[in-house]
């Protein structure tokens, strides 16, 4: 049991009981999501729910459906079957709502997806013009107010290949978040990164979570994972295995799977994975 | 002495009211021309199954038909189903048509080397497709287009000269009739080539110009 401890230093047992204390307001609730690509089943049935300023973290290994899942919440691809509600209204992906939705539904990217042609500043107000149809000035105070708050502003005026990789990550999170979004989706946002870059942006994310931004977040960064979230979903072949606080997913799983996929990461990252 | 007297009294003001039609063409010719190719480009990238047909159909039959017959077909041909155009007219029609047809293969292209994770990314933050389109892609895709599509805005100064055969007399015409008429070819046609080569060689400024303008960090 202490070997495991010194792996996650930065876990925080107040986390066991933080999900009895606040009051739950659901802000999204997933209902048995299936996806099929012919005859390959991704998603297998999943469901969950996530309150308002509660951070989940999905793990599992690759290919187990957790960044299909993630572009299901948003419609970026469309499910064969169930469900997502937002705010208790359902997401539809018709043309005339979907990108209502996807407004309140920020999403980051492994590969951040920064808009090469425009600066980093740019990336941020362009749907705040566009989308959000807001005046110009207006936009700029906003997007300036956002790369400040994920440490960007004096990067402001630069273009997306002058920034490091971690510095284009936090821009594309400033980026979601200007739009004001409900709950923010992270896909992998640092298996792009170099190691030593993965610590900005998992800082800031850490800072959203204290913040009270909700957050999903499919990651391989076990510290990240036992420090901020309220709840670990471990995720294999399309399905949640099993779920939880991280005490217990991470100290106390029940599926001998949860428990071997542990100790696989564990061995590859082991005493890397110190940014918690 | 002679030669030159010739070029400054004679020459020079016929071909300067050739060179006007010649600009006149061109001005008119590549914006629009540019505004086909775009609007083609996108028809097929972006459209549905009918409108990305047309426009293949589009590309396939204006890059297939020899641009002298295309303008023969716009002049002498539409009339007799009522479409009457006046040789400046037909000229200006046949060369968007063409220019377009071209154009929009260097768009295309283009639009389809911008990675697939800018429309993603631009659809996630509630962007409409068209609106992804027009502010993500396109600006992306026409700068990496503009090398192309430049070259084909040089084609289209020199096939202005083709006009001539619709009895649209711009600078080659002009050049031709001084020419016959004083049988001074050397001169005239050495005169009308250098004016070629300027021409080009302002565009082709213009475009460098406008690649650095468009020019982004990659």
């Amino acid at each position: 049991m202490g070997r495991k401890e010194d792996l996650y230093p930065g876990f925080r047992k107040e986390n066991v009981n933080s999900m009895n204390t606040t009051k739950a307001t659901p802000i999204l609730v997933v209902e048995n999501i299936y996806k099929a690509y012919g005859k390959t089943e991704i998603l297998k049935g999943v469901s969950f729910t996530v309150n308002k300023g509660e951070t989940k973290v999905i793990i599992g290994p690759s290919g187990a459906g957790k960044s299909t899942l993630l572009k299901c919440i948003n419609q970026l691809i469309i499910p064969d079957k169930g469900r997502v509600f937002l705010n208790g209204e359902e997401v539809l992906h018709s043309h005339s709502q979907i990108n209502r939705f996807r407004q309140k539904i920020g999403m980051v990217f492994q590969n951040f997806y920064l808009f090469d042609h425009i600066t980093a500043l740019e990336n941020v107000e362009v749907a705040l013009l566009k989308v959000k149809k807001m005046k110009r000035p207006e936009a700029r105070e906003k997007a300036l107010k956002e790369l400040a708050r994920v440490g960007m502003k004096d990067k402001a005026h630069l273009y997306p290949a002058e920034l490091s990789g971690g510095q284009a990550q936090r821009v594309s999170i400033a980026r979601a978040l200007a739009m004001d979004p409900e709950v923010m989706l992270f896909d992998e946002p640092t298996s792009a990164l170099d190691p030593e870059l993965t610590g900005e942006v998992l800082e800031v994310m850490k800072d959203l979570a204290k913040e009270g931004v909700t957050m999903v977040v499919v990651t391989h960064e076990m510290g990240f994972a036992s420090s901020v979230a309220d709840e670990v979903i471990f995720m294999e072949e399309g399905k949640i295995l099993e779920s939880g606080p991280p005490i217990q997913i991470f100290f106390h799983p029940q599926e001998e799977r949860t428990k071997k996929f542990l100790s696989r990461i564990s061995e590859l990252y082991g005493e890397l994975n110190r940014n918690g | 002495m002679d030669s030159l007297l010739f070029i400054y009294q004679e020459l020079l003001p016929e071909l300067g009211k050739g060179l006007i039609i010649t600009l006149k063409l061109i001005l008119f010719s590549v914006p629009f021309g540019l505004l086909t190719g775009i609007l083609v480009a996108i028809g097929r990238v972006y459209g549905n199954y009918l409108l990305s047909s047309l426009s293949r159909l589009y590309v396939i039959f204006f890059k297939g038909c020899p641009l002298l017959l295309l303008l023969f077909i716009i002049y002498f041909g539409l009339p007799s189903l009522g479409v009457i155009f006046s040789p400046f007219g037909a000229s200006v029609l046949g060369f968007i048509l063409c220019n377009g047809a071209y154009t929009s293969e260097y768009i295309r292209g283009a639009i389809q080397s911008v990675k697939t994770g800018q429309m993603i990314a631009a659809q996630a933050l509630g962007m409409t497709k068209w609106q992804a389109v027009f502010y993500i892609i396109l600006p992306q895709a026409f700068r990496r287009a503009l090398p192309g599509v430049g070259n084909e805005i040089i084609y289209l100064i020199k096939y202005s000269s083709l006009a001539y055969m619709l009895t649209c007399i711009e600078l080659t015409g002009a050049g031709k009739i001084i020419a016959a008429r004083s049988f001074r070819f050397t001169e005239t046609f050495t005169v009308v080539g250098i004016i070629y080569l300027l021409m080009v060689y302002v565009a082709t400024r213009i475009l460098q110009w406008a690649e650095k303008k468009f020019s982004y960090p990659t």
